[in-house]
Order: structure tokens, then sequence, then C-alpha cells
């Protein structure tokens, strides 16, 4: 009998952890989307790779380089088609104009980064500086690297 | 026409307002009034500065008549099309925009000889100023130099002349340090650095001598990365310009260079050119620090082999990456006698020393003596980033990036960023 109480008490408080634990992250999504958690090792692992290969020319607050280096906040190339954003990463980028607007600098290809480093990177990147958007697997990286060699 | 006419009026309407305006003060008309704030800026004692214009344009170089009228070479053209904005004085010092002209972006833009030089990021042109320095001829300049590298990367041609008729324009190198892949982690430099053919170097042209190309010009000086801030200077009859020293030797190099001595070792450099004068880029950079000339890691350097090779040596040097995009030997009487042919450099302001602080958004003072740099520069205009956190971050509110001297000895310096046009005014009696 004291056993059984023990154990309600224990499923009680489980149970109602859980839901607490549910409700913070159903509550900031909008209704209707499938709440894709972003895991805060995988967004710090994305901040590491960010510092040492991103930061210097993106800067720590992601708003780039005035004419220079572009802004990685809500630019259609951050928060737009996955294959393409990828793509900057392990060709690099040179004379495109960024939602409009000319940078005279270069992006240099990354391709040494490993498929890990760069999904952590990207989903980073878009959940970051005032982003949000889904987040960038390895499979997805390493399709992308697949089809970029053809 | 018709609509020319309403603004006609309005101008002169302006003009009379602002003439009776001038009736009414006691003082010259002349006057120039510092603004309360000095606006904004930090300044030695004795000194007071006053925003002339707020353009809204990137405004990159400027010079000023005789008569006090401002020509402001902007990067890009505004709404109307205008590349270049003229400005016409106006009351307590200050100016107004009163037109524009030239449908092209670019940065240079230099006075001589009734001539008013401007520069798109490929071609040199130039107008005919007439007696009350008013470009004759808006629509239709000669084309003095035309075909120049653009590869959106140091692309901006700076230009000054010198008093032989000769014209020097800068063609910056389209890379950082002449790699196989620019800017990628250890990749090496190209042998024989391609690049240097067409960039990396200044260029001599005639002044008056209509579309001419690489083969009519001469590689005056070769192995400068970028200059932006170029000057000549008539006391030695000599070319004087500021490299923008290379970036990046720790994304590189990482296992030579730490972020700190990426962020402080490759000085900005000034030099003093002769015709012939390699400077070295981009086998070799200049240490601040320990004050040499360092191999390039692209070409075998360690960050302690000294360079191979002999190459002309800085006349100064200064913060590394702080970006020096205007360079004006001082020629006026208003600022005291130790201003007088010294140099004022503008610091564009840095930001390839993340993760460290930024630097720069200032404009130095660079004293010389007959011709040469004499003595330790010191930081003559700050605060241009609004508060110190500002510049820290690389969020400054303004970059100085263009230097001239008014007729009165005013300075005057232009930013890009927001397109205000400050000037630098000695308000102290000289004793
Ligand atoms: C040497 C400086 C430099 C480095 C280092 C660098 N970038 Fe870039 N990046 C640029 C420039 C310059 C462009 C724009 C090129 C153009 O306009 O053609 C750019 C463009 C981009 C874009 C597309 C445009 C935009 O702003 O959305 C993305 C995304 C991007 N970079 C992400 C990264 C990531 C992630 C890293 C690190 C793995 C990185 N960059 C490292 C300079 C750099």
């Amino acid at each position: 009998m004291k056993r059984f109480f023990v154990l309600l008490a224990a499923v009680t408080l489980l149970h109602g952890a859980a839901v607490a634990q549910q409700k913070k992250p159903v509550a900031k999504k909008p209704a209707g989307k499938p709440a894709t958690a972003m895991p805060a090792a995988r967004l710090a692992a994305g901040k590491t790779v960010y510092t040492q290969n991103c930061l210097t020319c993106h800067m720590a607050d992601g708003g780039g380089v005035e004419g220079m280096n572009p802004p990685l906040s809500k630019t259609t190339w951050v928060l737009g088609d996955k294959t393409r954003l990828v793509g900057v990463v392990l060709n690099g980028l040179q004379d495109q104009d960024i939602d409009g607007e000319p940078y005279r600098n270069v992006m240099p290809a990354q391709n040494q980064l490993t498929d890990q480093q760069i999904a952590d990177v990207l989903t980073y990147v878009r959940n970051s500086f005032g982003n949000k958007a889904s987040a960038v697997t390895p499979a997805e990286v390493k399709a992308a690297r697949a089809a970029n060699k053809k | 026409m018709n609509r020319t006419l309403p603004r006609y009026l309005l101008l002169s309407a302006a003009v009379a307002g602002s003439l009776s305006l001038l009736a009414l003060r006691p003082s010259a008309p002349a006057a120039v009034v510092a603004d309360p704030n000095n606006a904004g800026l930090k300044l030695p004692a004795g000194f007071g500065a006053l925003v002339v214009a707020e353009t809204g344009g990137r405004a990159r170089h400027l010079v000023v008549t005789p008569k006090g009228i401002l020509y402001v070479k902007l990067n890009r053209p505004d709404k109307s099309g205008r590349g270049i904005l003229k400005l016409t004085p106006n009351v307590g010092g200050k100016v107004t925009v009163a037109g524009g002209f030239g449908n092209y972006g670019g940065t240079g833009i230099s006075l001589k000889d009734g001539y008013l030089y401007a520069s798109s990021d490929e071609d040199v042109y130039r107008y005919k100023l007439d007696g009350n320095g008013e470009v004759t001829n808006p629509t239709a300049p000669e084309k003095i130099v035309t075909g120049l590298i653009n590869r959106r990367q140091h692309e901006s041609k700076s230009i000054v002349l010198d008093n032989a008729g000769n014209l020097y324009v800068n063609i910056g190198a389209y890379s950082n340090s002449c790699q196989e892949q620019d800017r990628q982690k250890g990749s090496m430099g190209q042998p024989n650095c391609p690049i240097l053919e067409q960039a990396g170097g200044i260029w001599q042209f005639r002044a008056d001598k209509p579309n001419q190309g690489y083969a009519e010009g001469t590689r005056y000086a070769t192995g400068l990365r970028n200059v932006v801030g170029l000057d000549w200077n008539s006391q030695a009859n000599q070319l004087f310009v500021m490299q923008h020293g290379r970036d990046q030797l720790h994304d590189i190099f990482p296992e030579l260079y730490d972020t700190k001595q990426s962020a402080e070792l490759p000085a900005e450099c000034l030099y003093a050119l002769t015709k012939g004068a390699n400077a070295g880029w981009p086998y070799v950079y200049y240490d601040g620090q320990q004050r040499k000339l360092m191999q390039a890691p692209e070409y075998g350097g360690d960050g302690k082999k000294e360079a191979t090779g002999n190459y002309l040596q800085p006349a100064a040097a200064y913060p590394a990456h702080t970006a020096p995009n205007a360079l004006l030997f001082y020629t006026g009487t208003m600022f005291p006698e130790k201003y007088r042919h010294g140099a004022f450099i503008a610091f564009h302001g840095s930001w390839n020393r993340a993760p460290e602080p930024q630097k720069g958004y200032y404009v130095v003072f660079q004293p010389f003596k007959d011709g040469k740099p004499s003595g330790n520069w010191e930081v003559f205009a700050d605060n241009f980033a609004g508060t110190p956190e500002k510049a820290a971050a690389g969020r400054p509110d303004h970059k100085p990036c263009g230097l001239a001297q008014g007729p009165d000895g005013s300075l005057y310096v232009s930013d890009d960023s927001k397109g205000t046009i400050y000037r630098i005014v000695y308000t102290q009696k000289k004793s």
C-alpha cells in the first residue's frame, strides 16, 4: 500500500513535469505546425563552427559589414532553399547581389567542413539573428554535397 | 524647362532668404558656427566642428572649390540618378544640396587646373569648370581613362593629380593575398602573382588625353594591395598613398596566427612612392609590432620569417585593419602651425579584427617635416562611431571616408555610411 502511494506520487510528478516540458515549446509555435525542437546542443555546436569559420566576416551579431559582407538575418538565402544554402558554404559565393544589395567581398568555399558541421552551423544561423526556420540535417548536407559534385 | 523654373524660383527665394538673414547678422557673412556639441566629435582644444549637410548618400571622396562649392562623389547614384552631388554655401558655414550629375557610382574626385575629375569603378571622367567653379558640361564629360578592372573587391578607383599634367589612379587587387582560392583556408599563393599585371598598384595617365586604357597608362608603382587614400605632396613633389593591409591571417593559417595576432599584426601603411616602386604585396606584409616586413604565409612565411626581396619600406604604419580611406596634406593657414604640410588620414574603421574589438572610425594627424613623416601620429577627430561601444562592436553611426580642405583652411570630412558632411574649424584665436 505504501509502495503504491509512492509510485502514484512519482507518476503524478513525472506526468506534471512532462506536461510542463511540453507546454513551453507548444505555446511558442504557431498553431498547426509540428513542433521541431531545436536541441541546445546542436545550436551550441553550430555556434562553435560559426565562431571559427564565419564570424570574421558576418560578425558576432550576424549583421555583416555594410557593403562588404551581407547580413545573415532574414535574407532569402538563409531562410530559402536549403540546397542553395548548403551550396553557399560548399562553393563560396561571389558577384551575387543579396536581396538587391551588392557586396564587395568574396565568400570562400568551406567544403573542408563535415556534413555535421555544416548542418550545425546552418541550423544555428537559421535560428539566430532573428531567424526562425527549420533545422538543416547532416543527411540534407550530404545530399546537397553529392548533387554539387555532379 | 517648366520643371526647372519653379525650382529656380525656390532656389532664388532661398538665397534671398539667407541673404536677408545674413544682412541681419552683425558678424561677417562668412562666419562659421560650430555646432554646440561639435557635431558629436572629439577634437583637440581650440577646434570646433559642424555638420554642414546630411546628404543621405554614400559620400565617398569630396572636393571644395575656391568659392566654397562642394562636389561629393557618391558610391551609388542617388534616387535622382546623381553620382556627384553639388552643394553650395548657405548660412553659418553650412551647405545645401543644389544639384548633381554623373550617373555612375564611384569613389574618386579631384580638382585640378580648372577641371573636376571623377571616377567610376572602371573609368575616369573630367568636367570643365567655369570661373565660379560651376561644371559647364555636366552631361557630357570627357572620358580620360577607360576599361579598368573591377571585380567587386577593392574596386574603387581613387584619383589624384600632380603638378606636371599626370593623373594617378589606384587599381586595387581583386584578392586578399593572391591565393589560388581567394580567402580560403590553407590555400597557397599563386606563383608570380598574375593579378599584379593589371591591378594591385598605382597607374599613371596623362590628365588631358581622352580614352586612355591600360596600353596608354604606366604602372607607376606595384605591390600595393588596395589604396583608397592618396595625395600629392607638393613639398616633396611626391605621391603618398595609404595601403589597406591584408586580412585574415588567422582564418587562412590558424596554426600560424591566433585571432589576436590576426587582428593586430598586418599594419595599414603610408608609402612615399617613386616611379617603379614595389611595396611587396602579396609576398609580404608589414608587422606593425615588430616594425618589419614579413614573408606572407601564402608564400612560405610562418609569422617569424622576415621578407625576402627588396621591397619599399613604409614611411609610417597605423593599427591593423582600420581602413585608411583618405589622405590629405594640409596646406591651409587656419589651423595652428604644427598642422601645416602634415597629413590627415581618415580611417573608415575595421571589420577584420573580430573577435577582437573593432577600431578606427577617426581622423588621424600625422606630422610631417620637409616632406617626410616626422614624429608620432595622433587621433585628431574621434567618435564618428557615436560611442566607444558602437566602435568596438563595429556598428558605428558614421564612417569617415573622404577629406577635403576648404578655401579658408577648414577640414571637411565625408561619411559614406549616412552621408553626413562635417566641417572642422579652428575657433580659438592664435596667439
Ligand atoms: C571571408 C569572408 C566570409 C566568410 C569567412 C564567410 N562568409 Fe558568407 N558571405 C561572404 C560574402 C562576401 C558573401 C556575399 C557574396 C556575394 O554577394 O556574392 C557571403 C554570403 C553568404 C550567404 C548568402 C547571403 C546571405 O547573407 O544570406 C550565406 C548564407 C553565408 N554567406 C553564410 C556563411 C557561413 C555559414 C559562413 C561560415 C561557415 C560564412 N558565410 C563565412 C563572406 C564570408
